[in-house]
């Protein structure tokens, strides 16, 4: 296949957009937590878990938006235990984040093998499935790819409209980007930087969670251990590329996904058919590295990310 | 609340915030080991009774806490200068690539000439590996904890694909799977019929050379500062992205140690399981050791007996061996606020 | 009874004590403030005015005392409290987001945070009037990390009056300001006062108390030790009570100024964010010659000691060290030229807080013997030297073991001078050498540069200070936005004549004369 006519097909963009749904999410959740001050990494643990709870309540027998919800509470205590201790205490960011990923992710797996002592490989369930919105979905090209997805997808860029909305246009979001830049600016008229910042860390948390929650119950209808694989570091990185914007964070995600969507078509052409499908990949991860080296220039870092704020302290 | 520093903490203050995060560790496993339908004070005592309780747990647990000093050197060395290295799999992994490269025939020659080339050819290599990040940090400002995640992910594909083509074994019905490493480039054992290789030797001597770097000369002194204060340490004239370099090669040799050890003394050839996250586990014993050199032996030695004591409970009740990981992970949050709560004193306001 | 007295009474603390560990800020502090007065609250670095405004505002909670406003009790501990009851503070380190515009920074936190809607015009609109109202002109839609520190203080100004402030709190204010700003600004406070406002003035500076002030409280030690009405007093009686004995200038012989050690050559730098860099800068360190630099903070003093300290090199023009120009160039091979450095903020850049005394002492010779040697530390001797260091400049210290974060800030400056002056430095880059240090620690500090002098020594003393810069300087120059003005001798200058370079005029004709 010409490498024109896998860009110019509805398939091809389908799964672009498939692709970026979960890191569409998780990124958003990165997003709120780093504009609020605080780098969160315990997002690849939080995804794993979010994966595990969404799915087990679905296959508990619950609907799949509450599956949704309960994966959605769960990366909100994890993310509850990150904020206690980043934010009034103050402890290491990078520590204390890897520290909920390994927690998360040692909790999920501890459950997945309580709950389901004997299986060899883990049960299905029915995920959401793709909804084609009349009309819309007509429209060539464009409306198969962006217009007969899983409604997860339709979900993750209304957050993104919801997330630009809130952090740009309403009271809220001036505090929370205020608590990012300079948090003593918040504290002196008056709010509370703790709890603007724990209330991120938990919402993006919850965030993070959904995205996870997509890969079990959208993109395939099964848990396995490593399905994360390393997609919650892929979104720290699409967050620097997205300059800390929701909307440039979707154009990143987007654009992430295209390019894996792509190498995967690469790989069944007779051309990659030669090349150690290790290579094909490793391009997210590649691709990643050097989104960031891109961005370091000009990036706009909130200005008291991963500072801590003591009121004490001056 | 507010955090105040306490000036001369007393030995309660000292004390009790570290025993009560362990405490709470323990209560936490319990709690899990109850939810998994088992009587906690078995399954402790079982974990307990697998990791030292017998000559032959005890080695085991030796064995494993190895690379787990490599690792959580590395990690030591490079927090204390506030590199943030996760990478040490990928460094462990480039250590063990380079032992069978050069093991597996390419060198013929007399252990005496090999072993020492094998393990300095593997900390070149990790040292390599984490030079790139570094560079990256110093070079571009790019965050070093991302590209170091990342790269322990491209560092096990390119490990798999070298495994799938060049370096696999033809006898190896195929597996992924390098040949074995020839009779001179097999590590040792400390003692006649201990099945403990010197690996472990070597992680003891790696500890206390990293005492002495730190403690008694400028470079460790040049790190420490670094670490604590980057301004201050620039503005007197150390010059910090040379330190941080000299760091990262330092610790991704280390790391690097990791992998040569366990491919040399333990396992015989290289595969893709041969961390079970040996680098990640590093940053806990790192942490758990508050990054003190002397301390990470002991650390490895908790965390290995911890792993090793859980996978033998688990054998016999049944309880997943993720407990191990849980109370680890649970360990390390709470230490690092116990640590926090020895020097400072939490004011309502 | 005077007008003032008889007024309503709209603040009173009473009796307020607060310590931290064994210091005691304030110690039953008790003082009330009445409509439309301007009370100034007087005293040294550390004598707790900072303290007490902050418990006012709710930023600490005393250990004891009582806060009323408008007659009602405020709970301790909350500043959302204090804002709605009418006190708006402007700190003396502006509380802005620099990435955000004015209108956000005002805005922020004056809507219930779950409102649905930020109404940017209704903002925009209140702004205008309070610009109107209050004389207090700013684009409300500049990113605030593009105004300078005058506009900064506006928009400081601006966040209270928006909240409806009756009683404004306003921490040092004049020390980022020229004094055509600080009139500027006390236009805008008597406007203020005579709209009903209540104005709490803390300063040390003696001149702007008299002329804003309708009544003076000084505090000494935490302690309330006078209170005064302006029209009653002078400085000298302020002063007096101040530092609780009389004051007097350090006595300077005249300097005898010998060869230039250092020199600058038209030299630039690149502009840091914000900061701006050098713009053909020409100055000559003479030996034996106090050289004073004046400006308003950020004009780049920041840039000039970045320079002489070795940590950034020139991008055009050159330097030259006893008339050899200088290749390379970095804080070490400043060190070994005998350049000694006391640098701004001795918390951030001059000491480690958590290494200890002797590990802060070795900082700048770690790397030579005796204190090292082939890379090997030699801890004993570093102890040694640390001692001596200690003895010889009266650091007050448990021991060269304590980590340095546990002295207080006089006994830091103490041991960095001792650290840059043990080696008999020939050049001296003293950078806001006395900021927030007692006046004990100050006067150490300046008798230590005066001894510099009479040994020879060229000594660069920058300060926002201008008191502090006449008194002491032999020469003057003054930097604004780069530019450095001609050297100006002792007492050839006043003030505001300086003030006038400050504010950035002059240049033009000087370049002219200059031409």
């Amino acid at each position: 296949m010409d490498m024109l006519d896998i860009l110019l097909s509805a398939s091809f963009w389908a799964a672009a957009i498939r692709i970026a749904s979960p890191l569409i999410f998780a990124t958003l959740g990165e997003l709120i937590c780093e504009r609020a001050g605080v780098l969160n990494l315990g997002i690849e643990g939080i995804m794993v878990a979010g994966a595990f709870a969404g799915w087990m309540a679905v296959y508990s027998g619950t609907g799949l938006w509450t599956g949704v919800l309960v994966a959605m509470v769960v990366g909100m205590m994890f993310g509850l235990i990150h904020s206690v201790l980043t934010v009034p205490f103050g402890l290491s960011q990078h520590v204390v984040g890897l520290g909920v990923t390994l927690l998360a992710t040692s909790s999920t797996y501890y459950a997945y093998r309580l709950a389901l002592p004997e299986v060899t490989s883990p049960p299905k369930i029915t995920a959401f499935q793709p909804f084609e919105i009349p009309i819309l979905s007509d429209i060539p090209l464009l409306g198969p790819a962006l217009f007969a997805q899983t409604p997860m997808t339709y979900l993750a860029f209304v957050l993104v409209a919801v997330v630009a909305l809130v952090l740009y246009c309403t009271p809220l979001g001036l505090a929370l980007r205020a608590a990012g830049e300079n948090p003593s600016a918040v504290a002196a008229q008056g709010l509370s930087v703790t709890g603007i910042r724990m209330g991120a860390v938990i919402v993006g948390s919850g965030f993070m969670a959904m995205g996870g929650a997509f890969l079990t119950m959208s993109a395939f209808d099964s848990f396995f251990f490593e399905m994360v694989n390393g997609r919650g570091w892929i979104c720290i990185a699409l967050v620097v590329f997205g300059a800390w914007k929701p909307g440039k964070a979707l154009l990143g995600a987007v654009l992430f996904a295209a390019f894996d969507a792509l190498q995967i078509r690469v790989q069944q052409t007779p051309l990659g058919a030669d090349i150690p499908y290790q290579i094909f990949l490793m391009t997210p991860y590649v691709l990643s590295i050097l989104a960031l080296i891109a961005m370091s220039r000009r990036a706009e870092v909130p200005g008291a990310l991963m500072v801590p704020f003591n009121k004490g302290e001056r | 609340m507010r955090l105040e520093p306490i000036a001369n903490p007393s030995l309660a203050r000292t004390i009790l915030p570290p025993a009560i995060a362990i405490a709470m560790t323990v209560v936490v496993a319990s709690l899990l080991a109850m939810l998994a339908g088992a009587n906690p004070f078995s399954v402790l005592g079982l974990i307990l009774k697998g990791a030292f309780g017998s000559k032959f747990a005890a080695l085991e647990t030796l064995n494993r806490a190895t690379p787990l000093i490599f690792t959580g050197l590395s990690v030591a060395v490079a927090f204390r200068a506030r590199l943030w290295n996760i990478g040490a799999e990928a460094q462990l992994y480039a250590g063990a690539l380079i032992t069978v490269v050069l093991g597996t025939g390419a060198l013929p020659w007399g252990a005496g000439a090999l072993l020492p080339v094998l393990a300095l050819g593997a900390m070149l290599a990790g040292a390599l590996v984490l030079l790139v990040p570094a560079l990256l940090k110093v070079r571009f400002g790019v965050d070093e904890v991302v590209t170091t995640l990342l790269f322990n992910f491209i560092f096990l594909l390119f490990i798999s694909m070298l495994l799938e083509g060049p370096l696999k074994d033809p006898m190896g019905m195929g597996w992924p799977k390098s040949e074995r490493l020839i009779a001179e480039a097999r590590l040792p054992r400390m003692m006649e019929g201990l099945r403990l290789h010197w690996g472990f030797g070597l992680a003891i001597i790696a500890a206390a050379v990293v005492w002495v770097i730190q403690r008694r000369t400028t470079l460790g002194y040049e790190m420490r500062a670094v670490g604590l204060n980057r301004d201050a340490a620039r503005f007197a004239g150390i010059a910090v992205n040379g330190v941080l370099i000299k760091t990262a090669l330092l610790s991704g040799g280390l790391a690097a140690l990791a992998g040569f050890s366990e491919v040399a003394g333990l396992k015989g050839n290289l595969t893709l399981d041969l961390s079970p996250g040996f680098g990640y586990t590093g940053i806990i014993v790192a942490m758990l050791a508050l990054l003190n050199p002397l301390a990470v032996v002991a650390a490895a030695l908790f965390v290995a007996g911890i792993f090793v004591g859980a996978d033998s409970m688990s054998r016999a009740i049944g309880v997943p061996t993720y407990l191990a990981d849980i109370m680890l992970a649970t360990a390390l949050l709470l230490m690092v606020l116990a640590i926090l709560l020895t020097r400072f004193r939490v004011v309502r306001e | 009874m005077t007008g003032a007295e008889a007024a309503q009474v709209v603040l009173r603390l009473d009796r307020i004590t607060k310590s931290f560990g064994k210091l005691v800020a304030n110690d039953a502090v008790s003082l009330s403030l009445h409509r439309g007065e301007v009370i100034a609250l007087l005293g040294e670095n550390g004598a707790g005015k900072t303290t007490l405004m902050n418990i006012l505002f709710g930023q600490y909670t005393a250990d004891s005392g009582r806060v009323e406003v408008f007659g009602h009790d405020l709970p301790p501990g909350n500043p959302r409290a204090a804002l709605d009851a009418g006190v708006g503070m402007v700190h003396q380190h502006f509380t802005l987001a620099d990435n955000m515009t004015v209108l956000e920074n005002v805005a922020l936190g004056t809507v219930p945070l779950w409102r649905p809607r930020l109404d940017r015009a209704a903002v925009r609109a209140k702004i205008a009037g309070l610009a109107e109202d209050f004389r207090l002109a700013v684009d409300p839609d500049a990113r605030v990390g593009t105004l300078t520190v005058g506009e900064r203080q506006r928009v400081e100004i601006l966040k209270a009056l928006y909240r409806e402030a009756k009683i404004l709190i306003l921490d040092e204010p004049t020390a980022v300001l020229t004094p055509q700003e600080t009139d500027d600004l006390f236009a805008t406070l008597r406007k203020a006062v005579a709209l009903g406002l209540s104005i709490v003035f803390i300063s040390h500076k003696l001149h702007e108390v008299m002329d804003i002030s309708d009544r003076v409280v000084i505090l000494r030690h935490g302690r309330l030790v006078g209170e005064m009405r302006t029209q009653d007093t002078d400085r000298h009686a302020l002063a007096a009570a101040m530092v609780g004995a009389e004051v007097s200038a350090p006595k300077v012989a005249p300097a005898t100024p010998g060869a230039a050690l250092l020199r600058l050559g038209e030299v630039s730098t690149p502009d840091k964010g914000n900061a701006p860099g050098l713009k053909s800068v020409s100055l000559d360190l003479r030996a034996g010659q106090i050289t004073g630099l004046a400006g308003v903070s950020g004009n780049g003093q920041a840039a000039l000691a970045d320079l002489i300290g070795g940590l950034c090199a020139p991008k055009t023009g050159q330097l030259d060290l006893d008339g050899q120009a200088l290749a390379r160039w970095s804080p070490r091979i400043a060190v070994q030229s005998g350049i000694a450095r006391i640098p701004e903020d001795r918390h951030k850049t001059g000491t480690i807080a958590d290494f200890n005394l002797t590990e802060n002492a070795i900082l700048e010779s770690y790397h030579t013997p005796p204190m090292s040697k082939h890379g090997w530390m030699n801890w004993t001797r570093a102890e040694i030297a640390t001692r001596d260091i200690i003895t010889r400049y009266d650091v007050r210290c448990p021991g060269p073991e304590t980590r340095i974060r546990l002295l207080s800030g006089g006994n830091m400056q103490k041991l960095i001078l001792g650290r840059v002056l043990e080696a008999a430095p020939r050049i001296i880059l003293a950078n806001q050498p006395v900021r927030g240090l007692d006046i004990g620690a100050v006067n150490y500090v300046h008798s230590q540069l005066l001894e510099a002098r009479a040994r020879g020594a060229a000594v660069l003393l920058i300060s926002e200070d201008l008191d502090e810069i006449m008194a002491l300087s032999d020469v003057i120059h003054v930097i604004s936005e780069g530019r450095l003005s001609p050297e100006f001798g002792r007492g050839t200058m006043a003030p505001a004549d300086l003030g006038v370079w400050m504010a950035g005029h002059g240049f033009e004709e000087g370049l002219a004369h200059a031409s």
